[in-house]
């Protein structure tokens, strides 16, 4: 490799710094330019949904567990943070801890088990696990069953109640979780750790014959991807203020936040990103344009576009990017 | 409880398990081929629900009748499939095949619901209804037949498989598809067949269930999770073990349903899938 080639590779990596510092600007801007509720809870949902998509990354992209029962994690975070609210008053912000712990330690009891099976025979489990949190919760009712719970409106405005009238603070807190998650997955995929994942993700029997404890950290992978995806759950249930197990625990939010790593590109920092960035506006604009209560036309054009990039493109957009980047570079 | 209410879910519990066995066998035959799940299953039954419902309501063909092209029908969706999507993801990582099948089964989903609403249909006055009383026993006319119905298609089934060219050639496939090649078997074509195949016993077991069961957009949903539960339990592939297994996730639902709490009825069965897989990650049958 001779030195233009190294200072060609050195030259885009400042100038990816510098457009990342751009972008960050710009989204820290955003709110203050788009002052409505509407373009704000769009970003929000982005994010939020975005974290959601990364935090399973962790474990299905990187690791190669495809789960498809996160909303279990979800759901967690959310019903521990409310309950501890309703219970003891305790501050979501502390709620949010506790519920990323329970999530790691329910990951934990969940993952022993279930990450023993491989391929169709872990995502099914995954799916049973998701069905049996999800009818427990609807016949628990000292969680509200099936009618869900309220969260305790508190318009005293302090930080600390993690209420606010103003879409502006749930905006920065939901870029904030999302920086985190990537923040996190981006010291993973630097880490040996990482290495260790992506290894067990192409083979796992490979990875077990050069001494990679295939199993704990299989677990590791699930630990992390579990604390990221309820602290999500958290700050759902301060930003809607109501759950039930219709909302937070089914089947189908678990699909959607695979739906968007798979779009975006699995096993990717950004294409959580990317995922969410287009499925979540494409949702609101075909609900807006083609006024569908119930008609369900945005998930008409969802199930076209998995069905499609499935097919012509099965590493996402990311790879396309990628591939992209080859031919030109 | 009385042993009479036991033995009544005995009994329920065992007619159900024929059909889900029935449903189960399509998507096992279609694994045991190409190692796909089909995740659009639970859809292939609503749709051919649907079709059940709407030859009823419009030419007034009862389920019963309409039976054979039903599964006509769902032959041709499943080969369709095959064509259209599945042939592309065949090499594909398991995500692309997960999430292929996966996007088919939610555009299937919402195009129904934006067809025909979210309404729950029903087929009133069909041919088959009333009850008969056995012993005391109480079996519901339309479960009898639909479970008999499903029955005698799994005995079809399992005899075409093993006692046809075509089935031994399909099975040749699912053992070891470049050596069948090589026999001169045309794979692509037995891929498309199995597909056809796996659907039109969705098509047989959806006409069933319609005599009794409501039709909406989202009724698959359910059925395909047991479906899933019941095919891993009777091992992926392996189309006879699903018969045992579809009887014991009947029994399984009934029972848990009567001894736990009606509304755990299912996490009895996802919870006997659990302990089941980890025993034996194959499934009881299973020869992965």
């Amino acid at each position: 490799m001779d030195s233009s080639t190294v200072g060609h590779a050195k030259w885009p990596r400042r100038l990816t710094f510098t457009a990342g510092l751009v972008a960050l600007a710009l989204l820290l801007a955003f709110p203050l330019v788009f002052t409505l509720p509407y373009p704000r809870d769009v970003m929000i949902r982005i994010f939020l949904y975005a974290m959601l998509a990364t935090a399973w990354n962790v474990l299905a992209g990187y690791c190669g567990q495809i789960s498809l029962g996160h909303a279990v994690f979800f759901g967690t975070g959310a019903y521990t943070s409310t309950v501890l609210v309703k219970t003891l008053g305790l501050t979501p912000w502390a709620g949010m801890l506790a519920g990323a712990a329970l999530a790691v330690a329910l990951s934990q009891v969940i993952g022993y088990p279930v990450l023993r099976l491989r391929g169709h025979y872990f995502a099914i489990a995954t799916i049973a696990v998701g069905e049996i949190v999800q009818t427990l919760m609807i016949n628990w009712d000292w969680v509200g069953g099936a009618r869900g719970l309220f969260i305790p409106i508190d318009r005293t405005g302090s930080l600390l109640a993690f209420q606010f009238r103003d879409k502006q603070v749930y905006y920065y807190i939901a870029l904030g979780l999302l920086l985190l998650a990537l923040w996190v997955t981006r010291r993973i995929e630097r880490s040996r750790t990482g290495y260790y994942f992506r290894a067990i993700r192409e083979d796992q029997d490979a990875a077990a014959s050069l001494g990679i404890p295939v199993a704990r950290y299989k677990q590791r992978a699930m630990a992390v991807s579990a604390a990221l995806t309820a602290l999500g759950g958290t700050f759902y249930a301060q930003y809607i203020l109501f759950i039930d197990p219709e909302s937070v625990l089914p089947l189908s939010l678990s699909i959607l936040i695979c739906l968007i790593a798979v779009l975006g590109g699995v096993g990717t920092l950004w294409g959580p990103l990317i995922g969410a960035a287009i499925l979540v506006p494409l949702g609101e604009a075909t609900r807006i344009y083609l006024g569908g209560t119930g008609k369900a036309i945005d998930l008409l054009i969802y199930g076209f576009l998995i069905m499609v990039i499935s097919v012509i493109q099965p590493g996402g957009i990311m790879a396309l990017a990628q591939r992209g980047r080859r031919r030109t570079g | 409880m009385t042993a009479e209410v036991l033995l009544q879910g005995i009994v329920s519990g065992l007619l159900m398990g024929f059909v889900y066995a029935l449903i189960a066998a399509g998507l096992s035959l279609i694994f045991g081929l190409m190692e796909i799940v089909n995740f659009a299953h639970g859809e292939f039954l609503m749709l051919a629900m649907f079709s059940t419902y709407w030859a009823w309501a419009l030419w007034r063909l009862d389920p019963v009748v309409s039976l054979p092209l039903t599964a006509a029908a769902l032959f041709l969706l499943g080969f369709a499939t095959y064509h259209g999507l599945i042939r592309w993801v065949l090499g594909a990582p398991m995500l692309a095949q997960i999430f292929a099948t996966f996007g088919l089964a939610i555009f299937l989903r919402s195009a129904a619901q934006a067809i025909w609403g979210v309404d729950f249909h029903l087929v009133k006055d069909p041919l088959v209804q009333g009850r008969i009383s056995l012993g005391g026993i109480f079996i519901g006319l339309p479960q009898l037949v639909a479970s008999v119905g499903a029955l005698l298609a799994f005995v079809f089934l399992n005899w075409f498989i093993s006692r046809t060219e075509t089935g031994l050639a399909l099975q040749a496939t699912a053992q070891d598809r470049q050596a069948a090649s090589l026999m001169g078997i045309n794979t692509e074509r037995m891929f498309a067949l199995g597909w056809g195949i796996g659907a039109a016993c969705v098509g047989v077991a959806g006409a069933l269930l319609t005599i009794f069961f409501y039709v909406f957009p989202d009724v698959g949903s359910t059925f395909a999770l047991l479906a899933y539960v019941t095919v891993a339990l009777g091992g992926f592939g392996n189309v006879p073990g699903t018969l045992v297994a579809g009887v014991v996730v009947g029994l399984i639902e009934v029972l848990g349903g009567l001894l736990i709490a009606p509304a755990l009825k299912y996490v009895a069965v996802f919870v006997l899938y659990l302990l089941v897989v980890l025993w034996r990650p194959q499934g009881l049958f299973g020869r992965f």
